[in-house]
């Protein structure tokens, strides 16, 4: 018997009803994966294949119509503070500051708390995403970088078990993207923390993840393949280009998202090394699911 | 620029003044009485005048007149002669208590609508038949059932000002940003709370523009309703003094009425102000 994952997701489905007099549609089905602790886990596929409906059913906004989640062996109903949601639009609330916005998540979470402490707390996460100096700016007078940071600052404030990530890079240009991809590669591996992030960059998914889902598009989706990060840790955006694993597995992404599903990377005769993880998942042998 | 933009403007708005203040000086001039070919000493003899006063009172009678009343604002000399501060004072409170009426019941119905459907479904023909009834129309209703004249005019501003601002909170809750309220909802954020912390916030702008419309309503209607009813009040005081055929009282209550709406007006657009937030 093996130690069950942290996240476990069976037979996942969603089906929305359909326009006024039209079928139901199922966005997608049949979806197994899991999640290991410690574990940076990203989602890619095509938009509308049902990603963000996914990131929603595990953060308990949304429900599935088939399927269940586990966490720790405990099914998943509804929101919870366990989980901490970086939304695709930041979703500050404009009518306060950074302060405020992110002591507000600090004090749902530590209700006991004085407020010397959740002030501390606060503090601790703004500074960690290096934002002290307009801790006291409204999100208007921030740039759209610097408010996907105070949204990530407040979601690792409530130091969740796992963080829920919906493109949360989408909208920003690609030199900020990629210093805050380093800001929360650099967070993520000082603080294991476990994410499941939906991305539709292949590179920052190669840089960021240790697993890569990748999705068919829909309807009726499926996680056609999960592919392990087969480049060495710690990566860095600069030196990653290097690893000679990196052209073989981003091909094959790009491949996956271009032409569909072929070949799962790891039945594809590299080099004859195993992907490279530091952290070997507990599930026994890497899984393949294929569709 | 801006800054000499409102200067500029300020100096427009001053050159209509004093040329609206011309014509009518102008306007109100005493005439020149045609007596054809009448003796000069016998018309005079006869109390015929070669010059007559306008029956409009000219722009001097206004300034005497405001003079007389801000001179004095708060006397009482009976009941049929108050200074104008105390018919004003009247008025306004007769205007904030039922504002104020208005606003408890209002917000929190508002609140319900905006945020049930069900309610929003079954509460909508009843707001869609009572807000076209001009309020006026309840006066008889009130004057029989309360049987106070002051107290019925309360309920008249209360039934006028209730429409804008529960249709406003309500769309304003309605209309809270979904990722708002998830955010709340991932938090376990108590339905307490949420209303507190989250939907008022965010609605506040839009309730307060629903205020501000329904205290310019109340304003329009209070003129009216003590018109009516009689008694104190600044509706009454033009009505009395239209009574007494006293132009320069009718016309200096008109500019009163005026600049306090105005007033009240800007006090509700600095609250919305102090609400405001910026989007992103
Ligand atoms: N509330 C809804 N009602 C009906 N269809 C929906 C609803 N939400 C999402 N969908 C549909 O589900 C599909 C997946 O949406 P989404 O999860 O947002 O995709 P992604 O994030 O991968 O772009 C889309 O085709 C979308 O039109
Ligand atoms: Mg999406």
């Amino acid at each position: 018997m093996t130690t069950p994952s942290f996240i476990q997701v069976d037979g996942l489905e969603k089906t929305f009803p359909g326009p006024a007099g039209q079928e139901p549609v199922t966005v997608f089905q049949n979806l197994d994966f899991e999640i290991e602790k410690g574990e940076f886990v990203c989602l890619i596929g095509h938009s509308g294949c049902g990603k963000s409906t996914i990131l929603n059913i595990l953060a308990g906004l949304d429900a599935a119509s088939d399927g269940y989640v586990f966490m720790e062996n405990k099914e998943l109903t509804g929101p919870g503070l366990d989980r901490g949601v970086v939304f695709q639009g930041h979703a500050l609330m404009p009518w306060l500051t950074v302060r405020e916005n992110v002591a507000f998540a600090v004090k749902s979470r530590f209700k006991r708390h004085s407020k010397d402490e959740v002030n501390a707390q606060v503090e601790k996460y703004v500074d960690m995403v290096g934002l002290t100096p307009a801790i006291d700016k409204k999100p208007h007078q921030l740039s759209g970088g610097m408010r996907q940071r105070v949204g990530i600052a407040r979601a690792f404030a409530i130091e969740p078990k796992m963080l829920l990530m919906d493109e949360p890079f989408g909208a920003l240009d690609a030199l900020t993207r990629g210093v805050i991809q380093d800001e929360l590669l650099a967070i993520c591996q000082a603080t294991s923390q476990t994410v499941f992030m939906i991305t539709h960059d292949v590179d920052e998914a190669i840089l960021l993840a240790d697993k890569i889902l990748l999705m068919t598009t829909g309807p009726f989706a499926e996680v056609a393949e999960v592919a392990y990060n087969p480049l060495h840790k710690p990566r860095s955006r600069q030196e990653m280009h290097h690893d000679g694993h990196y052209y073989p597995f981003r091909n094959h992404l790009m491949d996956f998202l271009v032409n569909g599903p072929g070949t799962p990377y790891s039945d594809k005769a590299t080099d004859g090394t195993p992907p490279a993880l530091d952290k070997a998942p507990r599930t026994g042998p890497r899984r393949v699911v294929s569709a | 620029m801006s800054q000499s933009l409102s200067l500029r403007a300020g100096l427009v708005s001053i050159l209509i003044l004093l040329a609206f203040i011309g014509a009518w000086w102008g306007a109100t001039l005493p005439t020149q009485v045609d007596l054809g070919d009448m003796d000069p000493e016998y018309a005079a003899m006869m109390g015929l005048d070669t010059t007559q006063e306008s029956d409009i009172p000219t722009p001097g009678h206004i300034g005497s007149a405001i003079w007389t009343h801000l001179s004095d604002p708060f006397y009482v000399k009976g009941s049929n002669d108050m200074g104008i501060g105390i018919q004003l004072a009247h008025s306004l409170w007769r205007v904030l208590a039922g504002f104020a009426l208005a606003a408890m019941v209002a917000v929190p119905l508002g609140f319900l609508i905006g945020m049930s459907p069900l309610m929003h479904k079954a509460l909508d023909p009843y707001i869609q038949i009572l807000k076209p009834i001009s309020p006026l129309a309840w006066m008889p209703l009130a004057l029989y059932i309360i049987q106070d004249a002051s107290i019925s005019s309360i309920f008249v501003i209360f039934i006028c000002s209730i429409w804008p601002m529960m249709v406003n909170t309500a769309y304003g809750v309605s209309s809270v940003r979904d990722d708002w309220l998830a955010v709340a909802k991932t938090l376990e954020v108590g339905p307490i709370k949420k209303a507190f912390k989250v939907i008022l916030p965010a609605a506040a702008p839009t309730i307060l523009t629903g205020m501000r419309i329904s205290m310019g309503i109340a304003w329009l209607v209070i003129v009216a309703a003590e018109m009516l009813v009689g008694g104190t009040g600044i509706g009454y005081f033009i009505w009395n003094e239209w009574n007494n055929l006293d132009l320069a009282n009718v016309i200096f209550a008109i500019l009163l009425i005026g600049v306090v709406g105005m007033i009240l007006d800007m006090i509700f657009g600095l609250l919305g102000k102090v609400v405001s937030y910026k989007e992103v």
